[in-house]
């Protein structure tokens, strides 16, 4: 246990996906399940850039990257829409926002 | 030459053809003279080969394959040989001129350009039919003649009587076809072949039984299509057609296909006289009956169909007891006499608007004459009268069957003959002598238009000369050393004085019959008596017969199918709704998963991906995913069950 | 040693400010702990020598993203209490458990069956940003241009989502009309 071997940040990328699914499944609120998202994109990240590193392979680096960059840009958009929704209705609850019944 | 006969073949197909597309629309002269027109191409054609027949050639050829899998090889295969040309002129004489008077006779008809093609089309089948050169081509046109004779009996389809006339004459048709397939089926089974060399280079050597069971079947098969008892009651029945069809189907050709079959397949016949004798009988037994049912018949074409059903009879006799020439010449006359019998009916029912029941006719001579001299003269030939042609078919099938000894069979189509000239000046006279009846009931006759007339000529001519004319002609030529392919017996009554006997008595016979026929029906007086005695009643309702069939067969197959149709209700589509209701009653549960609540969605979704993980997991690294499981999860299990034990002590 | 303690320690830390931000009924707390996590995520990149990923993480996460965040909150009471109706915890435990467990097996089965195999290797002495420079810019080109244009979509969507009306444009317009409009805003 000494040595911090690929294992340990694999298990650790399993943990904090494991919260973030958590947190999805949970949360009845619009803006702390973005929250939960960012933290599942994260997890991913980190289980990326151990293995680039554990391999001398960049390519989990470059995926990291572009995940980093989509995220950004998913934040930019999906804050937008929370904002126009709160604005028409009042109301960030999912259990309210059952418009797409059926 | 091989394109006359590829025109011969096809022109009233494209005859057909373009009358078919003016089906929809309303009469168009275009599309009558155009069949006919492609219909008088056949015949030139026919004739140009009938001049290269009687100079020695016959023509083989082989337009494409049909089927070649394995060893079974059929091509679209057609000859041209005496018999086949014989055939060919037949038809293509009398559907010419059946057309042309068609033109006239649908004059005022709706359906004008539906007629045409269908009737051109049933040409094209029947061409088929006498011109294949193996038993499934033959097979093809049969099947053709029925499916045309089904659509122009029930052309007028709004009348109820029509459309059942169709089917009984066509189902009827079909029963007798599947005796005609289990026929080809023996014959192939046993021969590995169904072209006609083939099975006549076999016939020889092939298993007695085998060859009795595959003609008597096919035997059979031609009595549906010549409607021999008891497959006969749809001739009468097939009258609710116009009269060009029943001229044209019903007497010349399709009728004649049974025959042609048997007189076709005469190496097989030779072979098996038992089979033959049999058919003899039952073509005696059908004259007879189908005379005796003309008797008393009111109805004008029903009369002549029966005389049809009598004349088939005589053919069979003749094909029966191996006299193919003869029965193919008897064909041939009776074609072109009884087609103008059918269509001097024509003329008559046109100038009745109609009515059929010649005791509401008489006297039309005055109104009618060349109908009149037509039909009369048609009638004396179909009686046999010298010289006109049916003395020299008719009586020669009487010598045939005096010849070989068959005096039972020879007695009874003697006394047919009587019968036969009896009902047939029964009618002219009842139409065409007498008073005027007709004025009683408020008809105005008139004589048919010039042209149809002019048509039903070529036939008026040949019905007086083909019998002397031709039977020389005719004889060497199909059963002569070049291009004869029928058995070429000569029947003489050896001792003359006999033969002088037979014939002046059976003339006289005849003409007796005329004059009783004359007497009785000149006043056509009613005997009430007669009419209600048992035997009119008898002969008046076709020996019960149809009602008989109705009541064994129709009705309780009726009620199979009624049965039938509450099975498929209960169990075909309770099954198919049922499969139905499954996918519905699962979609009502599951509608629920759609609440539009975007938590539950989510949940569903890390459901969904829990499941299709475990389906890669274990398709992709299930092997490797066992490794990991012994390495890591296996002792961890180990020291949790040891520790659960350890505590329990 | 030393990487032995600040792995556990960063793990330590980055698992527990995770949980606060699922787990508590603060909007605030949970935006906090949101940006301490995403920091210390950062010293994981640094601790695996991918320096670049790290600065990146800081400046977009910690950075830009938790910028936006703060902003949205704006909108909201954030005193208040977040009331959330209750749901069934077996289910959502059970389905994260398993998922997760599956996920790991995935990943770890052929690390452990040891057949991976370097597409774009690390050369030892380069600097990290260095290398990385020279793989995105040759073989990771095409998607780099597609992400460019999709971040400038993500751009001009917000504008577009956020800005009011914007029917008539202020450059064609005179002094004076501009004037007209601001008052009829304000009135």
């Amino acid at each position: 246990m000494m040595e911090i071997t690929l294992t340990h940040y694999l298990v650790l990328s399993t943990v904090l996906f494991m919260i973030g699914l958590i947190g999805v499944m949970r949360r009845k609120n619009l803006l702390m399940l973005f929250f939960a998202t960012e933290i599942l994109l994260n997890s991913v990240n980190i289980a990326l850039v151990a293995i680039s590193h554990f391999y001398g392979d960049f390519t989990g680096q470059m995926f990291a990257f572009f995940i980093i960059a989509i995220a950004a840009s998913e934040v930019a958009v999906g804050l937008g829409l929370l904002v126009l929704w709160f604005k028409r209705f009042n109301t960030i609850d999912l259990d309210n926002m059952t418009q797409m019944k059926g | 030459m091989e394109m006359f006969l590829y025109i011969a073949l096809f022109a009233p197909l494209v005859g057909s053809l373009t009358a078919g597309l003016f089906g929809a629309s309303k009469k168009t002269l275009f599309a009558g003279v155009f069949a006919s027109g492609m219909l008088f191409a056949s015949f030139i054609s026919s004739l140009l080969l009938l001049i290269q027949v009687l100079q020695g050639n016959t023509y083989h050829v082989e337009m494409m394959t049909w089927i070649a899998t394995g060893d079974f090889y059929v091509p679209f295969g057609f000859v041209v040989n005496s018999v086949t040309i014989t055939m060919m002129m037949v038809v293509t004489t009398v559907s010419t001129v059946v057309h042309v008077y068609a033109i006239g006779y649908m004059d005022h008809d709706k359906a004008f350009n539906r007629f045409f093609a269908y009737l051109s089309a049933f040409v094209f089948s029947m061409m088929i039919l006498v011109m294949s050169d193996n038993l499934l081509g033959l097979f093809i046109g049969w099947e053709g003649v029925g499916v045309c004779s089904w659509l122009l009996i029930g052309f007028w389809y709004h009348k109820e009587s029509a459309t059942w006339a169709a089917n009984e004459a066509f189902i009827m048709n079909r029963i007798a076809d599947l005796a005609m397939l289990v026929g080809i089926f023996t014959l192939y089974w046993n021969m590995g072949t169904i072209s006609y060399d083939g099975i006549f280079a076999q016939v020889a050597i092939a298993d007695h039984d085998m060859l009795v069971v595959a003609a008597g079947f096919l035997f059979v098969g031609a009595m549906g299509k010549s409607a021999q008892f008891p497959l006969h009651t749809w001739l009468a029945d097939a009258m609710e057609g116009p009269t060009p069809v029943s001229a044209l189907i019903h007497a010349a050709t399709m009728v004649t296909a049974g025959v042609y079959l048997v007189v076709r397949m005469n190496p097989l016949y030779d072979l098996v006289p038992e089979v033959g004798y049999i058919i003899a009988s039952l073509g005696a037994f059908v004259a007879m009956f189908a005379a005796s049912m003309a008797l008393v018949n009111r109805d004008m074409k029903r009369i002549i169909a029966y005389s049809t059903l009598s004349q088939l009879g005589y053919m069979f006799v003749a094909a029966g007891l191996g006299a193919y020439w003869v029965a193919l010449f008897h064909l041939m006359a009776h074609a072109f006499f009884k087609a103008l019998l059918f269509l001097g009916a024509g003329n008559v029912m046109h100038a009745m608007s109609d009515e059929l029941d010649p005791f509401k006719m008489g006297g039309l001579q005055k109104v009618m004459p060349y109908t009149f001299w037509m039909m009369t003269l048609a009638s004396i030939a179909l009686a046999g009268l010298f010289p006109f042609a049916g003395f020299f078919s008719k009586d020669l099938i009487l010598e045939v069957a005096f010849v070989e000894h068959h005096y039972i069979l020879y007695t009874v189509l003697l006394i047919t003959a009587g019968l036969t000239a009896f009902y047939s000046f029964r009618l002219a006279f009842l139409i065409f002598l007498g008073e005027e009846r007709y004025k009683l009931f408020g008809f105005h006759p008139h004589e048919a238009y010039k042209y149809m007339i002019v048509a039903m000529s070529p036939l008026l001519i040949l019905a007086i000369i083909a019998g002397f004319l031709f039977k020389g002609t005719y004889y060497e030529m199909v059963t002569g050393a070049i291009t004869g392919i029928l058995p070429s017996l000569e029947y003489h009554v050896h001792n003359h004085t006999v033969y002088w006997i037979m014939t002046i008595g059976t003339q006289l016979f005849v003409i007796a019959a005329i004059v009783y026929a004359y007497k009785k029906y000149i006043d056509a007086k009613i005997d009430k008596k007669v009419e209600e005695g048992f035997f009119y009643q008898l002969l008046f309702n076709q020996y019960y017969i149809p009602k008989i069939y109705d009541e064994v067969f129709s009705k309780p197959y009726a009620e199979l199918s009624k049965m039938c149709w509450k099975l498929d209700n209960a169990v075909v589509d309770a099954t198919v709704d049922g499969i139905a209701g499954v996918f519905y009653g699962t979609a009502k549960k599951t509608h629920t998963m759609q609440d539009g609540n975007l938590s539950s969605m989510l949940k569903w979704m890390v459901a969904g991906l829990v499941t299709m993980l475990i389906f890669a997991a274990l398709v992709v690294s299930g092997d490797t995913i066992y490794v990991i499981l012994q390495t890591y999860v296996a002792p961890v299990l180990e020291a949790v069950v040891g520790m659960i034990k350890s505590i329990g002590h | 040693m030393f990487e032995f303690l600040a792995f556990y320690l960063f793990a330590f830390l980055t698992i527990a400010m995770f949980y606060i931000t699922v787990t508590t009924s603060h909007s605030l707390y949970a935006l906090t702990a949101l940006a301490a996590g995403m920091i210390f995520i950062s010293a994981f990149y640094f601790m695996l020598n991918a320096d670049f990923m790290g600065v990146v993480q800081l400046i977009v996460y910690a950075g830009a993203v938790m910028a936006l965040y703060s902003f949205g909150m704006m909108f909201f009471d954030t005193t208040r209490e977040l009331h959330e109706k209750k749901t069934s915890s077996v289910v959502v435990f059970t389905l994260a458990i398993m998922a997760t467990l599956i996920t790991v097996a995935m990943i770890a089965a052929p690390v452990i069956g040891g057949n991976i195999e370097a597409y774009n290797p690390i050369i030892e002495g380069v600097g990290n940003s260095q290398q990385i420079g020279l793989v995105l810019f040759t073989k990771y080109l095409v998607p780099f241009e597609v992400a460019a244009v999709m971040l400038l979509v993500a751009m001009i969507a917000g504008i577009v989502m956020a800005g009011k009306k914007m029917d008539d444009s202020y450059s064609e317009l005179s002094e004076e009309e501009i004037d007209a409009k601001e008052a009829e805003v304000v009135a």
